[in-house]
């Protein structure tokens, strides 16, 4: 007994060696864009004859697929991969992945579907699959009318976004913009509405008006505008999923950018009275209009915070146009912008984090963003001209329009929409029929 | 009762010779001084005369053919001739409607896991023979990089390493193959707390035998979303780059490590 105790007792007085866990911080890492396969969706050969007969496309399958790949390429976040790489096919790869042939061409995610018709609607599922984890990331099917198509395409690409980068996606959006033709003297602008890829555009007015400044609600697919009736400027509110419209009011003088609080229901925007240029808002429920700001400058281009606690606006109080935080009644009016150069059009992020605007300096136009108290100004895009941005719902991707220098003979002009990324990279054209000026994002159409 | 103090003070005995003969002065060795070597200074031109690694070019030059195969072009984005916009008239009082987007409105639903995942591939290591060569390649450069480093380490910090972490090259190159790796999902809120812990155990060639994240129970807190997004980004990050750069000695010193991704930093700058 004795011995065993001290056996014991040894065994625990021997010196052991042991090593301490080794821990090595990873604190960076590649923003390249994820490499991405996107499988064409397969399709069954009846469903394939019924949407070609409905549709008159030939493979739905690869269009729906074609559109999910436009929007991650177009996203700059994802690489999608050359499909004549793909070994296996989209029906087995739909059902069973070969995890290690999409590992060979690389693709670290894989994006599998189906589609049929269904009592004459258009079922797709799809799949998200991690390549290099070897499972299922996300499964949903959606059910609707054949001629939805192309929305189910951004729909997909939306819950693909969200579970790749872990932000909401911004595909299932439209974008409403002021068409632009003939010569610069003697423009027709016409309201017309798009896809944020550019596809189905539609035009909302004839261009017997002038039309300025549609703005779409943050809250739901209603779009206000600023229209001119008799030369007077008159602010319209139009639903876009039923297409009635309304006049709110006509405004004396000069009335600016009218923009929607983030519920949905006041409208904020500038006008001029005794010439004295002030922000109002307007109840549309009661119409009654509100004085925020009383002062004898121009205060202009009211845009709300997410919360709706506070407002951004630009004024020349300082002497010069200079952007400004206040509280949404108006009180503790706080200068934000010291940079050299004038600020304008500043528009609060859907995120609540940035603020965007429009500078001028030495000749030249600057989009940039900074924080909400004026720290951190980052400028993403330089130009001979262009302003009037507009966030992306997730508050990723900023759209305006950019104008270009005419030549002596007044020749040459032109007004087209293009997004930047908050990176500063990823600068793209968006597609538009006619030049396009003033766009604004939607909301997710699914909200 | 003799025998009893007998015994104690036998094992009291034992304990003082077992303590005195594990205290570090009785078993130091003497000073093992390196031999003095002579070090000849010279200036270095702006330019070398030596040819950069001609077996290295070949070999970048093989791994880059070999990937031009097999890694795919970026796709050119698909030409669909646009449709002609409906030119629709919005008078101010008669009001057509344009379109009743009501219908299009989506009802997601669950898809039934019709297939289960096979879990063969999990078993399978991500052997990835046309990466052996981009992988030398890069272990050159790496080795390249890191040589300036290794010269200022003292004789003090190289005996700590015996029987402590990795030394500052050997780190060096674990964290520049994971860092090629890691592809950080940008939409993760930057003023959260965005580190992943994964504690891994490695085979002796640096593939990896099991990953855990440490911090799992984060993942199904409510407004803990992100977490997930980023712990699965690691967790792609680690089989990308598996088998992991590690020494080739000491497998017990690194044969359980800790990885603590962090990506704050990049997506605050």
């Amino acid at each position: 007994m004795l011995f065993r105790y001290l056996l014991l007792l040894l065994l625990a007085l021997l010196p052991i060696k042991s090593f301490a866990l080794i821990e090595v911080d990873i604190t960076r890492g590649n923003l390249s864009p994820l490499p991405v396969a996107v499988s064409p969706l397969s399709i069954d050969v009846k469903s394939e004859e019924g949407f070609k007969k409905i549709l008159m496309i030939e493979n739905l399958g690869s269009e729906i697929s074609a559109v999910v790949e436009n929007n991650l390429k177009q996203s700059g976040l994802f690489n999608p991969l050359n499909k004549d790489a793909f070994l296996q096919k989209p029906d087995i790869a739909h059902l069973k992945p070969r995890f290690e042939d999409w590992n060979l061409i690389k693709a670290q995610a894989l994006i599998t579907g189906k589609v049929s018709l269904v009592d004459e609607k258009l079922r797709v599922e799809f799949r998200l699959w991690d390549v290099l984890g070897g499972k299922e990331m996300m499964a949903l099917a959606f059910t609707t009318v054949p001629s939805n198509w192309r929305r189910v395409g951004h729909i997909i690409t939306d819950k693909v976004y969200e579970r790749l980068t872990g932000e909401k996606g911004y595909f299932d959006t439209r974008i409403i913009y002021v068409a632009e033709e003939g010569p610069k003297t003697k423009r027709i602008k016409k309201l017309a509405i798009m896809d944020q890829d550019g596809f189905n555009n539609k035009f909302l007015t004839l261009g017997n008006e002038l039309v300025l400044t549609p703005r779409f609600s943050p809250a739901n697919q209603m779009v206000t505008y600023l229209s001119y009736f008799k030369n007077l400027p008159r602010v319209y509110l139009l639903d876009i999923e039923t297409g009635t419209q309304e006049v709110v009011g006509d405004f004396p003088g000069m009335t600016f950018a009218p923009r929607f609080s983030p519920n949905g229901k006041k409208i904020i925007m500038s006008f001029a009275q005794d010439g004295n240029s002030d922000i109002y808002t307007m109840d549309l429920e009661n119409r009654i209009v509100e004085r925020i700001t009383d002062h004898p400058s121009i205060d202009t281009s009211p845009s709300y915070s997410p919360n709706g606690k506070y407002i951004t606006f630009n004024s020349d109080r300082s002497g010069y146009q200079q952007i400004y935080v206040m509280e949404s009644s108006g009180k503790n009016v706080k200068r934000i912008s010291f940079g050299k150069g004038l600020y304008g059009t500043p528009v609060w992020s859907p995120r609540g984090d940035l603020i965007a605007f429009t500078k001028l300096h030495k000749g030249k136009f600057y989009i940039g963003v900074m924080r909400t108290d004026g720290t951190g100004e980052r400028l993403l895009t330089e130009n001979f001209y262009q302003e009037a941005p507009s966030w992306s719902p997730n508050g990723r991707v900023l759209i305006f329009y950019r104008e270009t220098k005419t030549n002596s003979k007044g020749e040459g002009f032109s007004a087209k929409l293009w997004s930047i990324d908050l990176t500063g990279y990823n600068e793209k054209m968006v597609d538009t029929e006619t030049d396009a000026s003033d766009p604004s994002w939607s909301s997710l159409l699914g909200n | 009762m003799n025998r009893n103090i007998t015994i104690s003070f036998g094992l009291h005995t034992l304990l003082v010779i077992i303590t005195a003969m594990s205290l570090p002065f009785l078993s130091k060795k003497p000073i093992d001084l390196p031999p003095i070597v002579s070090v000849e200074l010279i200036q270095i031109s702006d330019k070398t005369n030596i040819p950069f690694a001609p077996k290295a070019k070949k070999i970048i030059e093989k791994a880059k053919e070999k990937e031009k195969k097999l890694v795919s072009e970026q796709a050119p984005p698909k030409i669909i001739k646009k449709k002609k916009p409906d030119s629709v008239a919005l008078p101010d009082e008669k009001i057509e409607k344009v379109k009743k987007i009501k219908e299009d409105k989506q009802n997601p639903e669950k898809i039934d896991n019709e297939v289960k995942q096979v879990s063969e591939f999990e078993k399978d290591s991500l052997f990835d023979p046309n990466n052996i060569a981009a992988l030398i390649d890069k272990s050159k450069i790496e080795s390249a990089e890191t040589t300036d480093k290794l010269d200022k380490i003292t004789q003090d910090q190289y005996k700590n390493f015996d029987n402590k972490g990795l030394s500052l090259n050997e780190e060096d190159a674990l964290k520049a193959q994971i860092f090629g790796c890691w592809s950080i999902p940008l939409g993760l809120p930057y003023n959260k707390n965005l580190l992943v812990r994964i504690r891994l155990q490695l085979k002796p060639d640096g593939s990896i035998i099991r990953s855990e994240i440490l911090d799992h129970a984060r993942m199904n807190k409510p407004g803990q979303g992100f977490y997930k997004v980023l712990a699965e980004s690691a967790l792609r990050a680690i089989k990308l780059c598996q088998p992991l750069r590690v020494p080739t000695t000491g497998y017990e010193r690194w044969k359980d490590i800790q990885l603590n991704f962090d990506a704050r930093e990049m997506l605050e700058g």
